[in-house]
């Protein structure tokens, strides 16, 4: 433990915070405005600098089209009255919004904001944590953010968030299952859970989801089509993109956001787990659910779409560990979270609700079972240069009979007992 | 009555995996989105846009040449062609004015004064407009046809005291209207 490694964690502690924190208020405007956009609208654009309460003549309005809304926002929130209605379980009623915000907050401790900087003779990989177990601990800690809503629902001690904070259980709980089984065919290919050798693996191969180059250069060339196992990669984009379908779809899941944000849905449940909450404490779960979908992004992007690489082969051209290609790295990465925030709010637009029950069967019935088909069929490509055209036969056909029998047993849990059986 | 059973459509593979869907769907969403943008909407040119969506962005653009004829705006004073006030204090409308808006406190008018035969003028006439509805009771009763409801719409202030329109600014909305009633002069 020597100094350069404190000073350099507690700056990149205080930064990347502030990276997630800002970008949670950036999100708020995007959202915001994006969804004016899609319903014909304008969204607040004219926000400006309030000078006059610090007594100037005029308020100062810059050209940045209500850029400082989250400022106004947030301002609101905190002087707000802060109201705790006299029948709650008030430790529980107050420890609920702390308990959604940390987790969110702590997860983007191990996600590789950039490539690694060189200082002095040292080397500081751009996350807070590089732990070996990067993915296992976001999951881990994410899922301590379902007491939070569930503690707020029953600490509220009013029915509606009551039944808001059930449903997050159960949901947050169904989705997890998926989750993590849908990563398992990734973590296989790269054959570890450093979210940082992950990105540098994907900067020398191609992304997970476009190996458009490799070691021997692009697709187009031939030295692409000399490297060994380049027939098995493009063949493992099969199962890469239903692990990417369903992770997505999942992480959608896991933050409430909008085809799945049934704990808080306004026509059936009031606000949801959050009804009871005003002022900062309903900020706090604001913010947390933010900061996860913040944190899900990121984690997507460094998974799938290559993190913080420029892609096409740049990386490489760049010297290693300048503190510009860090910075630029920074840059790329959070441009690429960016485009997948605004994918969030697109597709919150674009699908409606799910009914409860639907919900819990593309958890449990669909998902689950196509993340367990998906492992077997990633594990068989992997395998298949070791175990021989045989090997491939065979577990290709015990393959196609769990599959069979998968759905069988699926279509059976969808049947509906008929009104006459007994 | 026959009963008709109405069979759920069969969907097709394709339809069942839904995922298909939801990519039309998300660039139906993004099209939408970027003509909004550009301003291209459906009925932003009709709507007056101000160039996003099919919003008019209010101060800086107005639907005023859209106002129909009779919309009820600002009460206010008017004077005839001969910049007479046409208000003689009878007081119809501060009795009729349904939330009590109007104050009136009627003054002689001099002997000595061109139009001395009307006797009566508004010494003080006061419309507090945070309490006016706009209802046009006023404009209604008014024997004169001395109040009449402008078009403005635009009425603030940043105190109450602001907001109570004295005489002189009601003459200043009002302004001059010709020919209605000219029992006071010689016109006809």
């Amino acid at each position: 433990m020597d100094t350069t490694f404190l000073i350099a964690a507690a700056i990149k502690i205080a930064v990347f915070i502030g990276i997630t924190m800002s970008f949670v208020s950036i999100c708020v405007i995007f959202e915001r405005r994006f969804s004016a956009i899609i319903q014909d609208r304008v969204g607040p654009n004219r926000t400006m600098i309030p000078l006059s309460i610090l007594g100037f003549k005029k308020d100062l309005a810059l050209p940045i089209g209500g850029l400082t809304q989250p400022i106004a926002d947030g301002l609101k929130f905190i002087f707000k009255e802060d109201f705790t209605p006299s029948y709650v379980r008030k430790v529980f009623f107050w420890l609920a919004p702390v308990l959604v915000v940390v987790p969110a907050l702590l997860t983007m401790a191990v996600i590789p904001f950039g490539s690694p900087m060189e200082f002095g003779n040292t080397i500081i990989p751009m996350a807070i944590a590089d732990l070996n177990v990067g993915p296992l601990f976001i999951f881990a800690i994410a899922s301590l953010s379902v007491y939070g809503i569930t503690l707020a629902g029953w600490a509220s001690n009013s029915k509606y968030p009551f039944f808001g904070g059930v449903r997050a259980c159960a949901q947050m709980i169904s989705y997890e299952i998926a989750l993590g089984l849908s990563i398992i065919p990734v973590l296989m290919y790269f054959g570890g859970l450093n979210l940082g050798h992950i990105v540098e693996d994907q900067v020398a191969n191609g992304w997970l989801l476009l190996p458009l180059w490799n070691e021997g250069g692009f697709i187009i060339g031939s030295g692409y089509w000399g490297e060994p196992l380049v027939v098995q990669r493009l063949l493992l984009l099969i199962p890469i993109g239903v692990s990417f379908v369903i992770f997505t779809t999942s992480i959608f899941a896991e933050t409430n956001r909008m085809p799945f944000d049934l704990p808080e849905c306004e026509t059936e449940l009031v606000g949801g787990y959050h009804t009871e909450y005003s002022s900062m404490k309903f900020a706090l779960f604001f913010m947390g659910e933010y900061a996860a979908m913040v944190v899900g992004s990121a984690l997507i992007v460094t998974l799938f779409l290559g993190g913080w690489s420029i892609g096409f082969g740049i990386d490489g051209m760049l010297p290693t560990g300048a503190w510009w290609v860090s910075l630029l790295h920074i840059g790329v990465f959070l441009a690429k979270v960016t485009v997948f925030i605004l994918f969030f709010i697109l597709v919150r637009w674009t699908v409606p609700r799910f009914r409860y029950d639907q919900l819990m069967n593309l958890g449990w019935i669909v998902f689950f079972e196509a993340a367990l088909i998906n492992v077997f069929l990633a594990a068989l490509i992997i395998a298949s240069p070791s175990i021989g055209l045989g090997g491939v036969a065979i577990g290709g056909a015990f393959l196609i009979l769990v599959t069979i029998l998968l759905i069988k047993v699926a279509k059976g849990a969808t049947q509906k007992p008929s009104a006459t059986a007994v | 009555m026959a009963i008709i059973k109405v069979e759920r459509p069969k969907l097709s593979v394709g339809e069942k995996v839904y995922f298909g869907a939801i990519f039309k769907g998300m660039i139906i969403t993004l099209r939408h989105a970027f003509r909004s943008l550009v301003g291209k909407s459906t009925g932003a040119n009709e709507l007056n846009s101000s160039g996003v969506g099919i919003t008019m962005q209010y101060p800086e653009k107005k639907w005023d040449d859209q106002l129909p004829e009779y919309y009820r705006g600002a009460p206010a004073l008017v004077t005839d062609e001969l910049d007479r006030e046409r208000c003689v204090s009878c007081q119809l409308c501060e009795f009729i004015c349904p939330p009590k808006a109007i104050k009136i406190t009627p003054g002689e008018i001099p002997s000595n004064n061109e139009w001395a035969k009307v006797e009566k003028r508004p010494e003080k006439f006061d419309i507090d407009m945070i309490r006016c509805i706009y209802c046009g009771m006023c404009e209604e009763v008014c024997p004169e046809q001395a109040i009449y409801l402008r078009p403005d719409y635009v009425i603030t202030g940043t105190n109450r005291s602001e907001m109570v329109h004295d005489k002189e600014r009601l003459y200043e909305i009002g302004g001059k209207r010709v020919g209605l009633v000219n029992k006071w002069n010689d016109l006809k």
